[in-house]
């Protein structure tokens, strides 16, 4: 019987069961499917990592390795290269069960008294946006051809066009390009870009790569390798416009088209999901409906900075402990953040009214200029959050006050409010 | 010199390698590509189909309802997934019942048993997420869904066991009769002196025909266009959804899979290239838009693939089995459209009985090897699965992540009596890359795996077909091997 299974050994599982050990919970394993720890951070070679987390510029692979020295230094357990199949919550208190399977203990029912998910997310891929086409060799998830790039040692082309400009489609933009392939374009479908504004500058700009906004990919042509892809403009409603095509002849083509939690597990356990986050229902504790299950990272919502998925993490470890040493709130409060206009999503989602200020992550859905974030509860309360820019690519953060928080009845609602500023 | 060469091991060429390999026979297959079921016979309905459709009297309606008939046991006996959910073929306007009742009739004609016609409010108890504005449905019990490549690949592997030799990259590029009679086949990999062809070339048949003699019919290329959704939608209905027939086929249908995913296509548009398997944005927006017509609630945001497959139809009415005029030793199984796939085992049946009328003598082999095993984790208790880790640690590494398929399973397909020889190759053995991250995660691994066991390097494994290479080189050796494979 463990106290604490943590699933996941990337980013936010490392930091979850290090503050949970901190926290005085000693019974602590933590599962990894791979055969290392560190998750995703281990393929990004590229530097950027840190700053707000160490206060210094790390690789991630760098970032990773103080996390797990950190975690060598706890007690914590962790079996690796075992995978989870199944969640099944305890009822009325009674312990969760795990079920895993590995190499080296076999099916196993392993029994806990709490459970921090930190499963991560996985890429869209050319099926979830029915890309039409052939369906040649050389189409590529970005995070794939980085792995066979940075991991394994492997060029997967030498004329590369991408679609979509999510961060990790840029940063291989920059590493193909660095590889000695040559970027024909990246490609986006929306009128602004996914990734990080940085991302923008020091991956395409620098490089002299084009950035086709409001552009997609509407022809696939190779029936072994691919040999041509053809980009469109689209109108407003995301339409190709006939006439407009563009032919690239490539060998390649990277998809960076967005992440998605990976929530089989906390689907099939019953678990409360929010549809926009595509991630479990969460309090400011990041506990989850089922009381004793919590969730932090990119399993709960995708994150842009690595440091905040710790930060988040570690919320989420200190939660646990908490819940652990008898602190447990039995289901999720009654207080919900709602999106108003211009949000397209909120995590937490409940809150608990007598915490104090929260912290609270948010993204909106749509590029402004100056514009503030408001937030008024249902007693009239307000609060204005002001940025020069808001950006869906860009997560914000920000910390509604005690008062705000204390003074709601059942709601407090986020909107983005433009040229108030 | 062989007593039959096969030219092509989809399903219709693999049921009758299988059907061959009874007999005390030198019998080889000849297969163009790196794998075998790579053409219709992967992308297509996977559905057995009842046998209402074809008019009574035409070979492919008693071929039909026969291999319907004959799958179950074969599936049974070759592990092949296979799940007997039943057919309703929906009335979604009054005039379509007449349509209903002419098939319901044929259907009788043809010896399809257990047919019903349901009025409205039966066929949506049945089917609750049905269009509620249909107006009946016609209920065929013994429409069936099974994973149409492993079909193949499992008659192919007992034919294999039972010392049929199957080469594969050996496509035939010549054929010539021989004056003491018999044929030479001309491959890159020499010439094949045999006394029987079976020509079971799919989409190619008439070009390997024509390699002999002139033919009187051609094929007809015809593409269809799938959506393959998530395992979220895959309970969306529980048997298989049909329209109505057109005259372009059996409509768009909307059905579960073995895999636990829901199956919605096809469109059928006319093509020239028998290579193209692209699926056009019309063709995806045509067969969403119909799809909706009898199940509105699909939700195509769980979309994890969209394929094609070209359907090998001809300008002839009805499946053209028979041997050629001039060289009764040359025995076509050509323009085998739908319902090739449920028709498949009794064309090979077929087959062996018209090659003994043309004086094939076959005489049942004293041992033969009926049975077939496949270890999958996932349909193991977890008792057996420990058992299975015990034997061999690697089935308790988990590779692909959203299918659960093991190393030790990947490693077993490319030691099967017919390895596979692609990442597609493995996918289509066990699984691994099938599922919603479509090989995003595993694929890296699972080409690490069939380099490591193939002892080949890992820049020479392809996607699939040969000339689909995935990696241009290594990033730190200068090597470049880009098109090599």
């Amino acid at each position: 019987m463990y106290d604490l299974i943590v699933l996941g050994g990337g980013p936010a599982g490392l930091a979850a069961a290090c503050r949970a050990w901190q926290e005085g919970v000693r019974r602590i394993l933590l599962v990894e499917r791979d055969d290392a720890l560190g998750g995703i951070l281990n393929q990004c070679i590229h530097n950027g990592f840190g700053l707000h987390r160490f206060s210094e510029e790390l690789t991630g692979p760098e970032y990773a390795g103080r996390y797990i020295r950190m975690l060598g230094q706890t007690g914590v357990e962790v079996r690796l290269a075992t995978m989870a199949l199944q969640i099944l919550p305890g009822q009325d208190g009674a312990p969760h069960e795990v079920h895993t399977l590995s190499p080296t203990h076999g099916y196993e029912v392993l029994q806990t008294r709490a459970i921090v998910l930190a499963m991560g997310c996985r890429e869209r891929t050319r099926g979830a946006i029915a890309l039409p086409g052939e369906r040649p060799a050389g189409i590529f998830t970005a995070g794939a051809a980085q792995r066979y790039l940075n991991i394994e040692g492997y060029l997967v082309g030498r004329r590369v066009v991408i679609l979509g400009s999510g961060d990790i489609g840029l940063i291989m933009a920059r590493r193909m390009t660095l590889e000695g392939a040559k970027v024909l374009a990246c490609v986006e479908v929306m009128p602004y870009s996914g990734g990080l504004t940085r991302n923008i500058v020091q991956c395409l700009q620098d490089y002299d790569i084009p950035l086709y906004l409001s552009h997609t990919v509407t022809d696939i042509k190779g029936h072994d390798r691919l040999e041509q892809v053809t980009v469109s403009q689209v109108d407003a409603n995301r339409r190709p416009i006939p006439g407009t095509e563009m032919v690239f002849d490539c060998d390649t083509l990277l998809l960076s088209v967005g992440l998605i939690p990976e929530n089989e597990l906390t689907r099939q356990a019953g678990i409360e999901m929010d549809r926009r986050t595509h991630g479990a229902v969460v309090s400011e504790a990041m506990q989850t409906s089922v009381p004793g299950i919590f969730a932090c990272g990119n399993v709960l919502h995708v994150h842009d900075l690595v440091d905040y998925v710790s930060a988040e993490s570690e919320r989420a470890g200190a939660a646990a402990a908490a819940y652990l040493q008898g602190n447990p709130s039995a289901s999720l409060p009654s207080l919900r953040l709602d999106n108003g206009a211009g949000i397209a999503y909120t995590v937490p989602q409940r809150l608990h009214p007598g915490i104090g200020e929260a912290q609270v992550f948010f993204r909106v859905n749509r590029v402004t200029g100056p514009a503030a974030v408001v937030a008024e509860n249902d007693a009239g309360e307000t609060s204005r959050f002001r940025r020069l820019r808001f950006a869906p690519g860009e997560m914000e953060r920000i910390t509604l006050p005690a008062n705000l928080v204390a003074t709601a009845k059942e709601h407090i609602t986020l909107r983005l409010e433009e040229g108030s500023v | 010199m062989y007593d039959v060469i096969l030219i092509g091991c989809g399903v219709v060429g693999a049921a009758t390698a299988y059907q061959l390999a009874r007999y005390d026979l030198k019998v080889a297959v000849l297969e163009a590509q790196n794998d075998v079921a790579n053409g219709t016979t992967k992308a297509n309905s996977a559905i057995l189909h009842a046998g209402y459709d074809p008019e009574p009297g035409t070979r492919m309606a008693a071929l039909n309802v026969e291999g319907n008939k004959m799958a179950k046991e074969l599936c049974r006996k070759l592990d092949v997934p296979f799940r007997p959910v039943g057919s309703l073929l929906l009335a979604l306007s009054e005039a379509q019942k007449t349509t209903l009742q002419t098939l319901y009739v044929r259907g009788l004609a043809n010896g399809v048993p257990g047919l019903a016609l349901l009025d409205r409010e039966a066929t949506l108890a049945m089917e609750p997420g049905l269009n509620p504005e249909l107006t009946g449905a016609l209920y065929a019990p013994t429409a069936a869904i099974v994973n149409p490549w492993e079909y193949a690949l499992a008659m192919a592997e007992t034919a294999v066991v039972n010392g049929v030799e199957l080469h594969r990259r050996c496509p035939v590029t010549g054929i010539r009769p021989l004056p003491e009679g018999g044929f030479a086949l001309q491959t890159p990999r020499g010439e094949w002196q045999t006394r029987f062809v079976v020509n079971a070339a799919g989409v190619n048949a008439d070009k390997v025909h024509t390699l002999l003699e002139p033919v009187p019919w051609k094929i007809t290329p015809n593409r269809g266009s799938y959506f393959l959704l998530d395992k979220a939608e895959g309970s969306r209905v529980g048997h298989v959804i049909f329209q109505c027939p057109g005259p372009n086929g059996k409509g768009v249908l909307v059905a579960p899979t073995v895999h636990g995913n829901l199956l919605v296509g096809p469109d059928a548009q006319p093509v020239e290239d028998r290579r193209d398997l692209g699926t056009p944005a019309s063709a995806l927006d045509f067969v969403r838009t119909q799809a909706r017509r009898s199940v509105p609630g699909i939700d195509f945001s769980q979309n994890i693939r969209n394929f094609a497959g070209i359907r090998a139809n001809s300008d002839q009415e009805d499946f053209i089995i028979q041997p050629s005029p001039a060289y009764p030793a040359f025995l076509d199984l050509a323009g085998i459209k739908s319902p090739g796939l449920t028709a498949a085992p009794a064309i090979g049946k077929r087959a062996v009985e018209l090659l003994a009328e043309a004086g094939l003598v076959c005489r049942p082999k004293a041992q033969f090897i009926a049975e077939r095993h496949v270890v999958r984790m996932d349909r193991l208790s977890p008792a057996e699965k420990n058992v299975q880790i015990a034997r061999d640690p690697r089935y308790g590494r988990v590779i692909c992540r959203c299918e659960t398929v093991t190393e030790g399973e990947i490693v077993a397909a490319l030691h099967s009596p017919i390895p596979a020889l692609s990442i597609n190759g493995v996918k289509r053995r066990c699984n691994a890359g099938m599922g919603r991250c479509q090989g995003g995660f595993c694929g890296p691994r699972v080409q690490e795996i069939i380099a490591r066991e193939l002892g080949i390097d890992q820049t020479a494994v392809p996607m699939d077909q040969d000339g689909s290479w995935v990696l241009a080189g290594e990033t730190k050796t200068g090597r470049e091997v880009t098109g090599d494979v």
